[in-house]
């Protein structure tokens, strides 16, 4: 009964969706208020019909209903109720209901939060946000229902893929669809100012939260995966460059540049059609990496099953959205530019800079992405991308991006005095000569992008405090009142300097971790020791217990340093007979210094039993990456906080003379 | 220049549409791995016979020089692999019902693990070569155990598969191949 509930209010929502999709519209063209606003109520119905799907989803997993062929193929009785409850988005139909919701909540999110949106851009916005759950109510509905029943029911599931039962990949679509699906409100508000053939600062304005805050969801999202990649798969790596990352990562950096355009728009009037197209692009992309993940298009370890009527409907939403989109673009934005003009050394002229960088780097991903698909179809011959082509190709972009971004934020709007700014980074800029220095002499011999981006992420830390210490005149006036300046200055500047400290800290992370990490793997007995780092580890042995849905066997390892007790060290190996298959649970010792990371595996052939093989990696500076995602999510909150732009704050009617009101 | 400059991102997205499309062709399988061997003759190779076995051992001539009669599958086993010994039957069968010729390479396997593996299961094979050392592999390419060949009449490798021959999809692949092998003789005699 439940699951048909579900399953009715699924459709009565594609209608709503396509009222929606109409009414506000024809409203705009006859000037009829009441259609217009209709808009409002039909988002809130379409929320609460999409919600009362997804409980009746979750309900069926959380009472294990196995004649729903999504629940017996997902679930096992035996779960604990935490995964009972994340299998719900665990499989493809149960994920695709769990975008449409956050995209129906985003669409409320825009009708009710924005009150002081014109009431036309308003009514065109939530069409066309319609128009997208439309297209993606009717291929839920019409190829990947969820709540398909089966006849007979099985007498239990098959369970999640057991690689899916953690905490942190619970978390992680959820976080990720926020990411991808909060820019689609962007796309809505692009498309709406296409429509309209006009774009304001005041548009910039409407916009920017959005893009923020999707931006940090996003970012959240990317890291909670890593994260699960880099504990759960016992490899040790945190990023792969797999094609299901790199469409994750596209949306990423296409949004970083989207953010920086609209700065220029909203403060400066101009950018306008890079930052609509940003936006358009943005949600291209994710819709590009939704795509790619449900079609089975691109070898990958974690895609979704693979089914080519399901890609060939999914192509077609992407013909309409894209195409569409990218059409009314080029046929509207000739006709928009204009706005201030900037000398080539200014803000605006970093802020270019960083877009063109930004824009250079997504496409960088984009063709090494789809590149084996590209010469697949042209000469037949198969390969992979990996690593080698990013590391010469999308990493030296991404360090020339650091090396401007130390400079552009001292830079002021319109005309910037290039010298003034390089003469305050002077010693900044000797300190990461410096650095790069200390670290070439350490580790001579080593990678040449290891010496250079250390020097690279000093040099932008230096250059973010010089900018903020210079803000608050730290030195020149007395420390009380420069305190007094420090409380002043907004939020948003606070965001810029934090998320911009936070890409320092993570370049720190990211090149100890890949330059000098070290790593043994070997046949163990019990009694095997090894040294790693300058740890001594002791294999004591390996002892069977048992979970709630698998069967685990835990290897016990005891660290040593210089004789001295360290840790012990639990690496587990589970077997999850329902699903039939095992994963790797590797225990970690972490600190700022470095991880150290055990898993382990079972016996490598059958005459060898007893032996196991074991994997113990060093990796230096690695929770530096998860310290410097957490500053640059909390940079971006803090620039969300700002009290600009926040709701129902008084906003001044015009902006005097470009006053210390100054943003990133 | 401004009106090409904005008609230029649709242009890309339209190319790069196309390729996707084409990419969703369903008999298209990214994770296959294609066979440099294909089309090729058979690498050469001599192999003796399994030790105390009875069935003579195979090289590349067996291959090259058949009279033409019927296509010849050569599988990749070993007694350690046991994906091995769930195909075997599945082989033994065919060669029984559908009359292939099946000839063996046994892979990296000491000569009494593999006899007692063939008196346990039966031997279907016409010729087994001993691979001790995995030189053969190396020629043959095999990315691991089971690997199973089809040859044709002139000693042309048609088909490769990787993994064991389980299921309707894998058994429907090579009797396909099988046909093919069949047909490319009779077009040559013809």
């Amino acid at each position: 009964m439940i699951p048909e509930i579900g399953q009715f209010a699924l459709a009565l929502a594609l209608a709503v969706a396509l009222v929606q999709s109409v009414l506000p519209l024809m409203g705009t063209a006859r000037n009829n208020v009441i259609w217009m606003r209709s808009a409002t109520a039909t988002s809130v119905l379409l929320t609460v019909l999409v919600a009362i799907a997804f409980g009746a989803l979750m309900w069926s997993f959380v009472v294990s209903d196995f004649t729903v062929v999504n629940v017996a193929s997902n679930s096992h009785s035996l779960k604990p109720m935490l995964f009972k409850v994340a299998a719900t988005w665990g499989s493809h139909e149960g994920s695709l209901l769990l975008w449409v919701l956050i995209l129906v909540i985003f669409g409320l999110g825009v009708s009710l939060l924005a009150q002081n949106i014109p009431l036309k851009l308003k009514a065109r916005t939530l069409a066309v946000q319609a128009w997208i759950s439309a297209g993606f109510l009717s291929f839920m509905l019409f190829t990947s229902n969820p709540f398909d029943r089966v006849f007979p029911a099985p007498l239990d599931g098959q369970d999640l893929n057991p690689l899916l039962q953690d905490v942190g990949l619970a978390l992680h679509p959820p976080f990720l669809y926020l990411g991808y699906v909060g820019f689609s409100i962007v796309f809505s508000f692009a498309v709406a100012a296409l429509i309209e053939g006009r774009v304001d600062p005041a548009w910039a304005r409407w916009v920017r939260p959005w893009t923020l805050a999707a931006w940090v969801f996003l970012t959240l999202g990317i890291v909670l995966g890593s994260w699960w990649a880099y504990y759960e798969l016992g490899w040790g790596g945190w990023w792969f460059w797999d094609p299901v990352e790199n469409v994750s990562f596209m949306p990423w950096l296409a949004g970083t540049a989207l953010f920086h355009s609209a700065i220029v728009t909203e403060k400066r009037d101009s950018f306008k059609s890079w930052t609509i197209l940003l936006a358009v692009l943005t949600f291209s992309l994710s819709l590009l990496g939704t795509f790619v993940v449900r079609s089975g298009l691109l070898t990958s370890v974690h895609a979704f099953s693979v089914d080519p009527e399901r890609g060939i409907y999914i192509l077609a939403l992407l013909a309409i959205a894209i195409g569409g989109s990218l059409t009314l673009f080029a046929v509207r934005a000739p006709q928009m530019e204009g706005g201030g003009l900037f000398a080539p050394i200014s803000r605006e002229a970093g802020l270019l800079i960083n877009n063109l960088l930004l824009a250079t780097a997504t496409a960088t991903v984009l063709f090494g992405t789809l590149y084996p698909l590209l010469l697949e179809a042209v000469t037949g011959e198969k390969i992979s991308v990996g690593p080698p082509y990013y590391n010469v190709s999308f990493v030296p972009i991404m360090l020339v991006l650091v090396l401007v971004m130390g400079v552009g934020p001292l830079l002021s709007w319109k005309r910037a005095d290039l010298r003034g700014v390089l003469a305050r980074l002077k010693w900044v800029a000797g300190l990461s000569l410096l650095a790069a220095l200390a670290v070439w002499y350490l580790d001579t011999g080593g990678p040449v992008l290891a010496v250079l981006s250390i020097g690279l992420a000093v040099w932008l830390l230096g250059a973010v405090l010089t900018e903020w210490a210079g803000r608050i005149r730290l030195g020149e006036v007395p420390l009380a009142e420069s305190m007094r300046r420090a409380r002043n200055l907004p939020r948003a500047h606070y965001g810029m300097v934090v998320a911009h400290a936070g890409l320092a800290v993570c370049m720190i992370g990211f090149v100890g971790s890949s330059a000098w990490k070290s790593e043994v793997v070997l046949f163990a007995e019990p009694g095997t020791e090894l040294e790693i780092a300058g740890f001594d580890v002791r294999f004591e042995g390996v002892e069977d217990l048992r979970g709630p849905n698998y069967l685990s066997r835990m290897g016990t390892l005891t660290v040593t340093r210089n004789g001295s007790y360290v840790t012990t060290l639990r690496p587990e190996r589970r077997a999850y007979p329902a699903a039939g298959s095992s994963t790797t649970e590797s225990a970690i010792r972490t600190t700022l210094a470095g991880d150290l990371y055990a898993s382990i595996q079972e016996p490598a052939s059958e005459d060898e039993q007893g032996r196991w093989t074991l994997r113990i990696l060093y990796e230096p500076l690695v929770v530096w990456i998860w310290i410097g995602s957490g500053l640059l999510a909390l940079g971006g909150v803090l620039s969300l906080s700002d009290r600009r732009l926040r709701v129902g704050a008084p906003r001044k009617r015009a902006q005097p003379v470009p006053a210390p009101v100054v943003a990133e | 220049m401004k009106r090409i400059l904005a008609f230029l991102p649709i242009g890309i997205a339209v190319i790069l549409g196309g390729f996707l499309l084409w990419g969703l062709n369903p008999d298209r399988d990214p994770n296959e791995i294609p066979s440099v061997l294909i089309s090729q003759p058979v690498p050469a190779f001599d192999l003796p016979p399994v030790e105390g076995l009875d069935t003579p051992g195979l090289s590349s001539t067996d291959l090259a020089e058949n009279d033409g009669s019927a296509p010849i599958v050569v599988n990749v086993f070993a007694s350690w692999c046991v994906p091995c010994r769930a195909e075997h039957a599945v082989l033994t069968r065919m060669v029984r019902e559908d009359g292939i010729r099946l000839m063996g390479i046994n892979y990296k396997d000491k000569p009494q693990d593999a006899r007692k593996w063939l008196d346990d299961l039966g031997n279907p094979y016409e010729r087994i070569g001993s691979d001790l050392d995995g030189r053969a592999g190396i020629e043959w390419g095999i990315s691991g155990v089971p690997e199973t060949f089809v040859i044709d009449g002139a000693g042309t490798v048609v088909f490769r598969f990787v993994g064991p021959v389980l299921g309707d999809e894998a058994i429907g692949k090579l009797r396909t191949a099988l046909e093919q092998a069949r047909r490319n003789r009779a077009g040559e005699t013809s």
